[in-house]
């Protein structure tokens, strides 16, 4: 295969500029403020500044970064950093499936797989540490990605059934969460597994700041907390417009059409998802796992067989 | 004072370490943080890790076994780090200073940015110690 030197540029240009570090990092410090300011609505308070977040990371970067003496060095400082490789590469390769349709056979399965990289960076810095309450945390998070994966998995089927194809590209064409019931279902059962994903409240178990006083990230300090806590920025920015992407038609930027409604769907979904995050208990573990292969699953196969057999 | 100093005060995190206190400071504390006084504002959160912290919340007496603790506490959290004694009781020693079993104030132990005196402080004086102590670690006047 010969290397061209534009398209190395280009992917470079990518990785870092857009969709990559930077635009993915800012925009996932937004939808973090929205987050923040959104809660701080609902408990009927003032809420943070516009830019407390960037102040915060900017905060963690300065400060010292504390490694425990027993825990296994190098894996704990590159656990943050497999998290946000993940989570870089995955918008990626969602941005550039929905605009420049670089999609290849089966992308989404990559993507999926891109999207399980924070979580799994949680886990091995957590086990990494050697601290009990970051092994809760970590333990806790592994069963809940066992539990969510499932339900997950089975409801994306149902747009690339619908699309018949398991490219990104094509599969973001038509909106398959509003254009029929199966699809809205998975849409549904989509959503409740990436509020799973992004650890927030019910399914925030691993964190569990009342019990576990920070859980997996206890031990962590300084930049690698900064690229943690980035890196959960950027799954709130990637996380929905994934969903976007496969279930409500991408996110179109070359018009200006295009670029309002793909906001409207975002900040809708980030809503749903932050009101969700303010009503609800947390569930415990054993619970998360029983709803998750329980009723989640069972409403994940209905839609599947709504729409392998009746097709719709 | 470093740079490091002052984007800290953009956003405090504080750990609270209560050292053996009658617990009115610690409601004060939690009073604090309600929706009535929001202190999110100020980009002050609460964390449940000294790793996480900028600030470490000091109240109680000390006794000689809590003493260790904060000493090690202190040696955990991650440098620069603010702290701040609430209370009359970690700020002198209040009523039990002569206690057979209290080792003085906590600032002959670890360094102490601020004092908090009070039995127990109001939200309000704590709001004017932490203005006063941003403006420090900025160095304004």
């Amino acid at each position: 295969m010969e290397i061209n030197l534009k398209d190395l540029l280009l992917l470079v240009f990518n990785v870092i500029v857009f969709p990559g570090v930077i635009f993915t990092g800012i925009a996932g410090l937004v939808a973090s403020w929205i987050d923040r300011k959104i809660t701080a609505k609902v408990q009927m308070r003032v809420g943070p500044p516009f830019l407390q977040p960037f102040y915060d990371i900017g905060k963690l970067f300065v400060k010292e970064i504390c490694i425990p003496v027993n825990s296994s060095k190098w894996l704990f400082i590159s656990a943050p950093l497999i998290g946000f490789t993940g989570v870089v590469l995955a918008s990626v390769m969602i941005w550039k499936a929905m605009l420049a349709q670089e999609s290849f056979t089966a992308d989404i399965i990559v993507i999926i797989y891109f999207l399980l990289f924070p979580s799994l960076g949680t886990i091995l810095g957590a086990f990494a540490s050697r601290n009990p309450l970051a092994s809760v945390g970590g333990s806790r998070e592994m069963k809940l990605i066992i539990s969510y994966e499932v339900p997950f998995i089975l409801s994306l089927l149902i747009p690339v059934m619908k699309a018949g194809s398991i490219r990104l590209y094509e599969i973001s064409l038509v909106p398959h969460g509003i254009s029929s019931i199966s699809g809205f279902i998975a849409m549904l059962v989509g959503l409740i597994c990436l509020q799973a994903k992004l650890a927030l409240v019910p399914f925030d178990a691993p964190e569990a700041e009342t019990e576990l006083a920070g859980g997996a990230y206890i031990e962590y300090s300084g930049a690698l907390l900064g690229i943690y806590k980035l890196t959960r920025s950027m799954m709130l920015f990637t996380g929905p417009v994934f969903l976007i992407a496969v279930f409500l038609g991408g996110w179109d930027v070359f018009s200006f059409t295009g670029i309002f409604t793909g906001l409207l769907k975002y900040i809708i979904l980030l809503t749903l998802i932050v009101l969700i995050r303010n009503t609800a208990p947390r569930f415990t573990i054993e619970h998360a796992v029983k709803f998750f292969w329980g009723p989640v699953t069972v409403i994940a196969l209905f839609a599947n067989s709504l729409a392998l057999w009746f097709g719709i | 004072m470093s740079i490091g100093v002052k984007t800290l005060t953009r956003s405090l995190w504080v750990f609270h370490l209560a050292g053996s206190p009658c617990n009115n400071c610690d409601i004060e504390i939690l009073d604090l943080l309600t929706p009535y006084y929001d202190v999110e504002r100020f980009g002050i959160v609460l964390v449940g890790s000294i790793r996480h912290a900028d600030v470490l919340l000091l109240s109680g007496a000390f006794n000689r076994k809590a003493v260790l603790r904060v000493k090690e506490v202190y040696a955990q959290a991650p440098k620069p780090i603010v702290v701040i004694a609430i209370g009359g009781c970690a700020c002198t020693g209040g009523i039990f200073r002569h206690s057979y079993n209290v080792d003085g104030p906590i600032s002959k132990h670890i360094p102490v940015d601020a004092f908090i005196p009070g039995c127990p402080p109001k939200p309000e004086a704590m709001i004017a110690a932490i203005v006063k102590l941003v403006k420090k670690l900025r160095g304004e006047k």
